[in-house]
């Protein structure tokens, strides 16, 4: 069959299903579904990509998970009863005091590599859930949470949220989080025990800024062939880890500046990555008002502005954490979304870019399915 | 008894249904009975009037009926004669805020 591809938008009032064949050069929207609500994550099963998850929430009507089974044909409310186990407890709050943990919303859905029924659930206030019927009931794995930082978490400006969920793809035992604002976490059994892996960020804007939890990690990303290795964009600075996250060393290098929220590894290459340097975390667009991905061949440390197709001039938006993705196809494709509510996209692994939208709402989440 | 049910336009999207919804209310007549019998025909509606583990209104759903605010009475209020008699709707209203 044919390969094509299907890109899953989320945004603030709704999804959108973009498809193309390989070549990816016509492009045909699908959506709203479930217009007006937001959709922080829009994702789909590797194991069966026809299995679709949406995290569906509104500030009236609390947090929907829709479920399709026919690649986003139609949908069905599963189960959305996300309750905390045991002591509730409390993290700290804007103004430093105890508050307790309080769900929000589900930021991010990560379905099993093997299993399109097993899916963790990232949520705000930070924590990570896990079903295994598909959506039906979810239960928390507490280790994380109660590990013993909870108390010392606070929320970032976006709230305190659990945004990252990465599966191990040799040792699916092994899992990453990242938590606004207290740092990534790793687990080797499954989520039962959690450790926090942040030796090596240094955040000034804490007391301490080597502190072992307290940073603002942005998106980790990590490449199937090389699971050991780790990138990080943290509020401020582009990271990577050599040792699944023992250790982190800095590598922004040449970028123009080191704010951001995406990072992104393309498909075939484990050491060129991708990030959207964003002037700083109170003017949240880019420099000099030009939309510019960056390309690093070297793992981070020398990057390469991306400019042919993007504007560069006048350009004003921000590329959220879960906004960034690629595909699988040979020529690795690469696709972000703005909060001006374009999707880019490019075909040549971002040597040329093209809007295949422009006009959504804004983008919170973008996925890509690669197809036949 | 039956009773009528008018909901917000997002809820009816999760329900499937278009217009108001009748319920058949089995014991007492009131605000937990009517979103009782709402949540067991329509199990998708669960948690997004009231909490799942605290069972209170979600604060910006509002419950109106006979042209007055009920959402700050107890749930266990019942409801007035007509809507008891379903000459007047239960009305759950997405309250007026936000983009």
């Amino acid at each position: 069959m044919a390969k094509r591809v299907r890109v899953l938008v989320g945004t603030k009032k709704g999804a959108f299903l973009i498809d193309s064949d390989a070549q990816r050069r016509d492009w045909k929207i699908t959506g709203p579904l479930f217009g007006g609500w937001e959709i922080y994550h829009l994702t789909g099963s590797s194991a069966d990509p026809n299995r679709l998850y949406a995290s569906q929430s509104s500030g009236w009507f609390g947090q929907m998970i829709q479920r399709s089974d026919d690649g986003g044909e139609t949908w069905n409310p599963v189960g959305n009863e996300f309750s905390y186990l045991g002591a509730t407890g409390t993290h700290q709050w804007y103004d430093g005091k105890p508050h307790p943990w309080e769900f929000k919303r589900v930021w991010h859905l990560e379905p099993s590599h093997s299993d399109p029924d097993t899916v963790y659930a990232g949520v705000e206030d930070a924590a990570i859930f896990k079903t295994v019927d598909g959506g039906k009931s979810w239960a928390e794995l507490p280790g994380l949470r109660q590990h013993g930082s909870g108390d010392r978490w606070q929320p970032g400006a976006g709230g305190m949220c659990l945004h990252t969920i990465l599966i191990d793809p040799v040792d699916p035992q092994r899992l990453y989080v990242a938590i606004s604002a207290a740092g990534a976490f790793r687990s080797v059994d499954g989520g039962a025990t959690w450790t926090p892996i942040n030796q090596g960020l240094r955040s000034q804007y804490i007391p301490d800024p080597t502190a072992d939890v307290g940073h603002c990690v942005h998106r980790i990303a990590l490449h199937p062939s090389r699971p050991q290795t780790l990138f990080m964009q943290k509020h401020w600075d582009v990271m990577r880890s050599d040792n699944g996250g023992d250790t982190w060393r800095e590598v922004s290098g040449n970028l123009p500046t080191d704010f951001g929220f995406p990072i992104q590894i393309h498909a075939h290459e484990p050491e060129t990555i991708y990030v959207v340097p964003i002037l700083s975390d109170s003017l949240h667009y880019p420099p000099d008002g030009k939309l510019r991905v960056y390309r690093s061949r070297t793992g981070g440390e020398e990057w390469e502005a991306l400019t042919n197709g993007l504007p560069q001039q006048d350009c004003y938006v921000n590329i959220l954490r879960e906004a960034m993705a690629g595909d699988q196809l040979d020529a690795c494709g690469i696709y972000f979304g703005t909060t001006g509510g374009q999707v880019y996209a490019s075909a040549d692994a971002g040597d040329h870019w093209m809007a295949i939208a422009t006009n959504l709402p804004p983008v919170l989440s973008v996925e890509v399915q690669t197809l036949g | 008894m039956i009773v009528r049910v008018a909901l917000p336009a997002h809820l009816r999207t999760i329900a499937r249904v278009s217009g108001e919804v009748e319920l058949e209310v089995a014991g007492g007549c009131t605000i937990a009975g009517v979103l009782d019998a709402l949540e067991a025909r329509f199990p998708a509606l669960r948690g997004t009037i009231r909490d799942h583990g605290t069972r209170e209104r979600r604060p910006f759903i509002r419950f109106f009926v006979c042209a007055e605010d009920w959402s700050h009475h107890a749930p266990d209020s019942e409801l007035p004669e007509p809507v008891r008699a379903g000459r007047e709707p239960f009305l759950v209203i997405g309250a007026i805020a936000g983009g």
